[in-house]
């Protein structure tokens, strides 16, 4: 089987271990993994933030790379570029007909990688080894706009030495919310320190996400704080053994 | 906070901050809200098949706005039928006009008010006021307002925000010296106070849950009896229909009775659900007239926009703005007019217009818990987004401070650099240069510039990899090939 990879450019630029850690897994489970370097971000931001001219450029610059791509699916460590792509490419598009029919095609063929591990390869054991104390927060759009709840903790549970525990409210947003987070930075500061709190409370020593933007969002704020809890991506968890 | 005049939305980051900043308010919100979508996630867990009643109000109400002139007329005619009076008003200028003339002709001097949504929305008190007609809330949140001179802070429970201690204080300082603290106490204060005005209005003016098109009848749902007070003693009763209340027939009044108490409070039903068809005939208790004010006030300009006329799907049960992570945070009046939350985010800036409301559909991190909770499933993230992409066109974007450049441009720029794998990583690289100037052990901890400046007041960055995925893929590529 032959999988393309969406990166994410957040991944690509800050956590390049999170796409490392998501080929890994991929290749250990005999997947052929190819990686398009002319790929740069889904358009999220721009649509995101309401211009959808600028969304729109960038998207379908993506439809035509990935209707080229000679690949069996499309997989990306993300929840949010994933629905960007399954959801919202559709919306962007609705009105073009050429590019809807790409953007169709795409819906079926992109997945977010626990799903695409636990729906389309059939595994829920990878074959991870990671001792540690984890709580698993559910990205929005990997919970709400793909559906993608019981998979990422299927795969968390068969990780050899791993205790999964779960947050109290776990569908809380952990406020991060892209260009959320510097439109209204308070909040989504406070919304993050609430989410940071409750895995402090329930003694979790990692805080384990699908997206890198909650991570990048919830780690920054351990910085700040000084707490001494960790973040990381559920890829890596499932890429160490 | 003093009585705002107007909308004042896009003052929502100062309002949200001011109540982020005080741990007596946030608590309330916080506490409040929890409970409420508590005891909903509570309440929905009994009803089989609660999805399907949600699709099938979902379902009613689409047919209701998709074709409203007809059930408008349809309603319009059953009322008059039934011996009621039906009026139109296009703004809210023509339906406190409507009520200040209705109550001339009647004589009060008094107007008792039942807790509705649309006559805060009109601003009536305000209207009433400046006529010389003395408007006196009857619901116990709205009198509470009433006194502290302030707006609903929340769809159903106005006085969402205020504890038992403000509102002690504020009936020492406006009804009894004698200061009451206990609950019980507190509302036989209020009752006192208010019994000697029911006994004497002669006119009620209450709002309406659902209006039935086929019968013209006024439904109410409330939990303390003073709506059914209201509509029903004085010998004038005037209901203010907002046009999108309406629903088609008799029966589908099962369908939205037992979604509304469960989503907003939790409660099976609530305690006194009015239904209320025409005057009162012979030999009957009620109203001697019964008056309808159907009201406009900018929804046929939301119904014009095909993707946005989903918004008034809504049935105002308030389960959206407890499920907000962000209403919770910055409270009710941070979004600057009568309706907050979620669904005050949509429908602020159509009925009041975006440039007054432009930063409403920002204030959201998209994340879905409203849409979860709607029993009428309206996609309110979707919508959000939509009014994003107006906002941007019909008013555009302020420079942040500490922007260089207006945000359309950043825009601009943003998708020139992403529509060429050249120019992406081109940037990439100067920003890997750039970041030595201001990355310390591998955290950004500050910066002058937007949008760096707005994430790092609260939280670090971490800088850039050393090495991208894109340039470390080489090496992983013939590690396959070794392998
Ligand atoms: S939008 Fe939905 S959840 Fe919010 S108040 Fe209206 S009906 Fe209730």
């Amino acid at each position: 089987m032959r999988v393309a990879l969406f990166v994410t450019c957040l991944a690509d630029q800050f956590y390049p271990g999170v796409s490392e850690a998501t080929v890994k897994v991929l290749r250990r489970l005999g997947v052929e993994v190819s990686f398009d370097p002319a790929q740069t971000c889904c358009g999220q931001p721009a649509f995101n933030t309401g211009y959808r001219e600028e969304a729109r450029l960038v998207a379908a610059r993506n439809l035509d790379l990935f209707a080229n791509a000679d690949a069996d699916y499309i997989v990306s460590p993300s929840g949010s570029c994933t629905s960007m792509m399954r959801v919202f490419y559709r919306e962007l598009f609705e009105h073009d007909p050429l590019r809807s029919a790409q953007a169709q095609a795409m819906a079926g063929r992109v997945f977010e990688f626990s799903e695409f591990v636990v729906k389309v390869l059939k595994v829920d054991d990878v074959g991870a080894r990671f001792a540690h104390r984890v709580a698993y927060h559910d990205s929005c759009h990997l919970l709400r706009e793909l559906g993608v709840a019981e998979e990422p903790r299927r795969l968390l549970r068969a990780v050899r030495d791993a205790e999964l525990v779960e947050l109290d409210d776990n569908r809380l947003c952990c406020g991060f919310g892209g260009t959320f987070a510097v439109k209204f930075p308070e909040v989504s500061a406070a919304m993050g320190a609430d989410k940071i709190k409750a895995a402090a409370a329930i003694g979790a020593e990692y805080l384990v996400a699908g997206d890198s933007g909650c991570l990048m969002h919830l780690a920054g704020l351990i910085h700040r704080q000084g707490a001494k809890i960790k973040t990381i991506h559920l890829a890596e968890v499932l890429a160490s053994h | 906070m003093d009585e705002a005049v107007g909308v004042e939305s896009n003052q929502i980051h100062e309002l949200g901050k001011r109540v982020m900043g005080n741990a007596r308010l946030a608590e309330a919100y916080r506490s409040s809200t929890l409970r409420l979508y508590d005891h909903r996630r509570q309440a929905i867990a009994e009803v089989p098949g609660f999805e399907a009643l949600r699709e099938r109000a979902r379902a009613l109400k689409r047919e209701v706005i998709t074709h409203l002139d007809y059930y408008l007329e349809q309603f319009a005619a059953s009322v008059e039928r039934r011996g009621g009076k039906v009026h139109w008003a296009v703004d809210a200028r023509e339906a406190c006009a409507l009520v200040i003339a209705l109550a001339r002709e009647c004589g009060a001097k008094e107007v008792v008010k039942a807790k509705s949504m649309v006559s805060e929305e009109i601003e009536l008190n305000h209207a009433l006021e400046t006529a010389g007609i003395r408007p006196v809330e009857s619901d116990l949140g709205e009198y509470i307002l009433q006194l502290a001179n302030e707006r609903p802070a929340h769809i159903v429970a106005p006085a969402i925000h205020k504890t038992r201690g403000d509102v002690a204080d504020l009936f020492e300082r406006h009804v009894d010296p004698h200061r009451a603290e206990e609950p019980e106490e507190l509302t036989a204060v209020a009752r006192q106070a208010l019994r000697t005005v029911f006994a004497e209005a002669g006119m009620g003016v209450s709002g309406a849950n659902f209006a039935v098109a086929e019968t013209g009848t006024i439904v109410t749902v409330e939990n303390e009896g003073n709506i059914r007070f209201s509509t029903t003693a004085p010998r004038v009763h005037v209901a203010l229909v907002g046009i999108e209340k309406l629903i088609p027939r008799f029966q589908d009044l099962a369908v939205f009775l037992r979604l509304l108490g469960r989503s907003g409070t939790g409660q099976k039903l609530t305690s006194y659900t009015s239904i209320l068809t025409g005057p009162r005939r012979l030999g009957e208790d009620g109203p001697d007239e019964m008056h309808v004010i159907l009201i406009d006030n900018g929804r046929t300009r939301a119904l014009a926009d095909e993707k946005m006329r989903e918004a008034l799907y809504c049935i105002r049960c308030g389960a959206c703005l407890n499920a907000c992570p962000v209403y919770r945070k910055i409270g009710g009046h941070a979004y600057g007019w009568v309706y907050s939350g979620p669904i005050g985010a949509l429908i602020t800036p159509e009925l009041a217009g975006l440039k007054q409301a432009r930063e409403l559909p920002f204030a959201s991190s998209l994340c879905g818990a409203c849409r979860e909770v709607c029993p009428v499933k309206i996609n309110i993230p979707d919508l959000l987004l939509h009014l994003r992409a107006q906002a941007q066109e019909t008013a555009a974007a302020t420079k942040p401070p500490g922007s260089p450049v207006r945000e359309h441009t950043a825009m601009r720029l943003w998708a020139w650099l992403m529509t060429s794998s050249r120019r992406y990583a081109w940037s990439a690289r100067w920003a890997r240069i750039g970041q030595h100037l201001v990355a310390r052990s591998g955290w950004i901890r500050s910066s002058r510039f937007f949008p760096l400046s707005a994430w790092t007041r609260d939280r670090d960055l971490p800088a850039l990899a050393p090495r991208s995925f894109r340039q470390r893929w080489k090496d992983l590529e013939s590690e396959e090939k070794d392998t």
